[in-house]
C-alpha cells in the first residue's frame, strides 16, 4: 500500500529492476525512488551499473524485471526511446554527443521543445519566442559568443555545456545527467554545479558523477550503487562515512 | 507555403546553377534547330542526346546524394529506381508503337505476340495514357523505396548492412527482369520506339524538347533539394548522419526522417531514369546491374558528397570521361573508374567541390589576416 502511494506521487519509480548481460548482472534487485523537483548524485565504482541504470529509464535497454515507472503512472517499460524523450525525458550522455557538423545554435534549434516529424520540419520558420529562447539557453551555457561555430570545434567541457543546454531547450521533467564534469577545470566543474543546481530548482534531475568535490557542491541526497544494486543512500557525509562504500569505491 | 519552402533554398551558387540550367534547356535546342548545320556553332543530334542524357545521370546523383551525402545512407541500389521510372516510361512508350510494329498486332508490343501471349499482362494497362505513366515514374520508385525503407531503417539496419541489401535490392530485380515471363521484354527490354506524346522521337525538335526537359528536371531537382537540405528538415537529416541515438534521446525517430528523404530520393531517380531512356531509345535488365548504382556513387563522391553541386559536377565529368575513354581505350574504362575512386578518397576526400571550397576558404582566411592586421589599431592589442 505504501508502494502504491509512492508510485502515484514520484516522479521516478525503480523497484526491484535486474537486466543481464549474457548472464552477467549489470543491474541487479535495483530500487530507487526520485521525488518531483528532487536532485539526486549518484556515485559508485565502474562498472557498478549507473549509465545501464539511464539506459533503462530512456528506454535503451529493456529491464528482464522490475518495474519502472515515469510520473506516478507511465510504464517505461512499455515505451521507446523517442516516447520517453517526449514524455519529458532528457539525457546527457556519458561521452558527450552534440550534432558534431551543425552550429552550437542549430544544436539547440534541434533540440527544441516542438514537432518531431519529417513535414512539419520542412515547413518550419523559427518564431520570436524561439530565437529568444536559444538566446536565453546560449547565455546560460555561456556559448553566446560561439554560436555560429561548429559544435566540432567545442573544447570537451563545452561540448558537455552545449548538450546540457539541449536537454534545457528539450525542456523535460527529469534529466539524467551521466558524468557532466569528466574532462572539465576545477572552475568549470564549480560552474557546472552552480547550473545544474539553478536546472534543479524547476525540474527534477539525477546525476551520475565521479567527481566528490562535484557531488558535495551540489549538496543533495547521494545514492551509491555497486553491482548493479543499491549500496547506501542519504546525505553525502552519511554515504561517505558508510563502512561498505569506504571499502568498494571511496577506498580507505 | 510551397513557394515559400522552395524560395528558401536560394542562395548564390544555387541560383547561378539554375540559371546555367535554364539557359542550357533554352540555348541547346536553339544551336541545335535554329542554327544551319554549316555553322561552327550548330550542335549535332548526337551532342544534343549525349549532353542530355548526362543531364539525367547528374538528376540521379543528386538524388543518390540527399541520402548519402547529406544523410549518411550509403545506398548502391539507386540505379534500380532509376531504372524502374525508365521501364515506366518505356512501356509507355511501347504502347505508343501501336500497329506499327514487326508483327502489326495492335493490341500488344512485339515481344508478346512473339511469347505467344494472347492479352495484355493487368500491369501493362493504364500505360497507353501519358499522365498514368508519370504517375508510375514516381509511384513505382518512391513505393519500392518506401516499403523497403521502412523495414529497413526500423529494424535499425545501418552502414555497410544497408549497403550490401540495397546492392541485393538491385541484383534481385536485374534476375527478374532478365525473365521472359515477367512481362517487361526478357533480356532484349523495351525498344524500337516510335514517338512520344504523338512527336516522332528520332526527330530534332523532339530531341531538343527532351534535353531542355532534362535540364529543366534537373533545375528542379536542384531547387528542392537545395530547399530541403537548408530547411529544419535538412538539419535533421545531418543530425540523422552524424548522431543517430542522440536524435532519439531529443524525441525524433530517426526513421522517419531518413525515409522521407529515401523515398523522394527514389523518386528523383525515377523522373531522371523516365527521361533517360526516350533519349537513349531502350531499356532493359543491364541498367538494373550492380555496377551502375556504384558508378553513382563514383560520380557523387568524385564532385563531392553533400553538397547540391558536387554530384552534379561529378556526374557530367566522370561520364564525359567515359564517353572519351570506351572510344580510345574501352576495356580499361573500368580500370580507370576503380582508379579514380580510389585517388578521390584518398586525395579529395571531399570531392572536387569539397577541395575547392576548402581551399577557397584558406585563401579568405589568409586574405583576411593579412588585410586586417595591418589595418587593425595598434594601441589596442588584445592581451594574450
Ligand atoms: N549493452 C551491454 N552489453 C553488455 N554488457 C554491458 C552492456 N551495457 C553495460 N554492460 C556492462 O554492465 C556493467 C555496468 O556498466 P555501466 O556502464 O552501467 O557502468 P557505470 O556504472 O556507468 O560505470 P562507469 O562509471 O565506468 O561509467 C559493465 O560491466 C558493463 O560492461
Ligand atoms: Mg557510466
Amino acid at each position: 500500500m505504501t508502494i502504491g502511494e509512492t508510485t502515484t506521487t514520484s516522479i521516478l519509480y525503480l523497484n526491484g529492476v535486474s537486466v543481464s548481460f549474457d548472464g552477467f548482472r549489470a543491474i541487479n534487485n535495483l530500487s530507487l525512488v526520485l521525488e518531483p523537483g528532487e536532485m539526486r548524485a549518484i556515485i559508485g565504482p565502474n562498472g557498478a551499473g549507473k549509465t545501464t541504470m539511464m539506459d533503462i529509464i530512456t528506454g535503451k535497454t529493456r529491464p528482464d524485471a522490475g518495474e519502472v515507472f515515469f510520473d506516478g503512472k507511465v510504464d517505461l517499460t512499455k515505451h521507446d526511446e523517442s516516447e520517453i524523450a517526449m514524455l519529458g525525458i532528457g539525457r546527457k550522455f556519458q561521452k558527450p554527443t552534440v550534432f558534431e557538423s551543425h552550429t552550437v545554435e542549430d544544436n539547440l534549434v534541434l533540440a527544441l521543445a516542438g514537432p518531431r516529424n519529417a513535414i512539419p520540419a520542412l515547413f518550419h520558420r523559427q518564431t520570436k519566442t524561439e530565437r529568444e529562447r536559444i538566446d536565453a539557453i546560449l547565455q546560460t551555457i555561456r556559448l553566446a559568443a560561439r554560436r555560429s561555430e561548429p559544435a566540432a570545434a567545442l573544447s570537451h567541457g563545452q561540448k558537455q555545456w552545449l548538450e546540457i543546454g539541449m536537454l534545457l531547450a528539450q525542456d523535460p521533467k527529469l534529466l539524467l545527467v551521466d558524468e557532466p564534469v569528466a574532462g572539465m577545470t576545477d572552475a568549470e566543474t564549480e560552474e557546472t554545479a552552480r547550473l545544474l543546481r539553478e536546472i534543479a530548482q524547476t525540474r527534477s534531475v539525477i546525476v551520475v558523477e565521479h567527481d566528490m568535490q562535484f557531488v558535495r557542491e551540489l549538496d543533495v541526497k547521494v545514492t551509491c550503487l555497486h553491482e548493479g544494486t543499491v549500496l547506501a543512500e542519504g546525505s553525502l557525509d552519511q554515504v561517505s562515512g558508510d563502512n561498505r562504500v569506504i571499502e568498494v569505491y571511496l577506498g580507505r | 507555403m510551397i513557394s515559400r519552402f522552395l524560395a528558401g533554398g536560394l542562395e548564390r551558387r544555387i541560383n547561378i546553377l539554375l540559371a546555367i540550367l535554364i539557359a542550357a534547356a533554352v540555348l541547346v535546342p536553339v544551336l541545335h534547330l535554329a542554327v544551319p548545320a554549316s555553322s561552327p556553332l550548330h550542335m549535332p543530334t548526337y551532342a544534343v542526346a549525349l549532353f542530355g542524357k548526362y543531364l539525367t545521370y547528374a538528376l540521379l546523383a543528386l538524388a543518390l546524394d540527399l541520402v548519402w551525402g547529406f544523410c549518411g545512407i550509403l545506398s548502391l541500389g539507386h540505379a534500380a529506381f532509376f531504372a524502374l521510372g525508365g521501364y515506366a516510361m518505356g512501356m509507355y512508350l511501347m504502347r505508343q508503337i501501336g500497329a506499327r510494329g514487326v508483327y502489326g498486332n495492335p493490341d500488344l508490343p512485339d515481344f508478346m505476340v512473339f511469347l505467344n501471349w494472347k492479352e495484355l499482362p493487368w500491369f501493362w494497362h493504364g500505360f497507353d495514357h501519358f499522365w498514368f505513366a508519370m504517375l508510375m515514374v514516381m509511384v513505382v520508385p518512391g513505393l519500392l523505396a518506401f516499403v523497403f525503407g521502412w523495414f529497413a531503417f526500423r529494424s535499425r539496419v545501418t552502414g555497410v548492412y544497408l549497403s550490401i541489401i540495397t546492392q541485393a535490392l538491385t541484383y534481385a530485380l536485374m534476375l527478374a527482369f532478365f525473365r521472359n515471363n515477367m512481362g517487361f521484354g526478357g533480356n532484349n527490354g523495351l525498344t524500337d520506339f516510335k514517338d512520344i506524346l504523338g512527336f516522332n522521337i528520332q526527330a530534332d525538335a523532339t530531341r531538343s524538347a527532351l534535353f531542355a526537359a532534362s535540364a529543366l528536371a534537373l533545375a528542379l531537382g536542384v531547387l528542392v533539394t537545395s530547399a530541403l537540405v537548408r530547411s529544419k528538415y535538412g538539419k535533421l537529416l545531418i543530425a540523422a548522419r552524424d548522431a543517430e541515438s542522440r536524435m532519439r534521446f531529443l524525441g525524433y525517430r530517426p526513421e522517419n526522417i531518413k525515409l522521407f528523404a529515401f523515398t523522394l530520393s527514389a523518386i528523383m531517380a525515377g523522373i531522371a531514369g523516365a527521361l533517360y531512356v526516350p533519349q537513349v531509345g531502350i531499356i532493359n535488365p543491364g541498367e538494373f546491374a550492380p555496377a551502375n548504382s556504384i558508378e553513382v556513387v563514383v560520380w557523387t563522391a568524385v564532385g563531392g558528397r553533400g553538397t547540391i553541386i558536387g554530384p552534379i559536377i561529378g556526374a557530367l565529368m566522370v561520364n564525359g570521361g567515359k564517353s572519351w575513354f570506351t572510344g580510345a581505350l574501352p576495356e580499361l574504362w573500368l580500370f580507370a573508374l576503380g582508379a579514380l575512386f580510389i585517388a578521390t578518397t584518398l586525395f579529395l576526400p571531399k570531392g572536387i567541390v569539397g577541395a575547392w571550397e576548402g581551399w577557397w576558404k584558406q585563401r579568405r582566411e589568409r586574405d583576411g589576416a593579412a588585410s586586417v592586421l595591418p589595418a587593425g589599431n595598434p594601441v589596442e592589442s588584445p592581451a594574450e
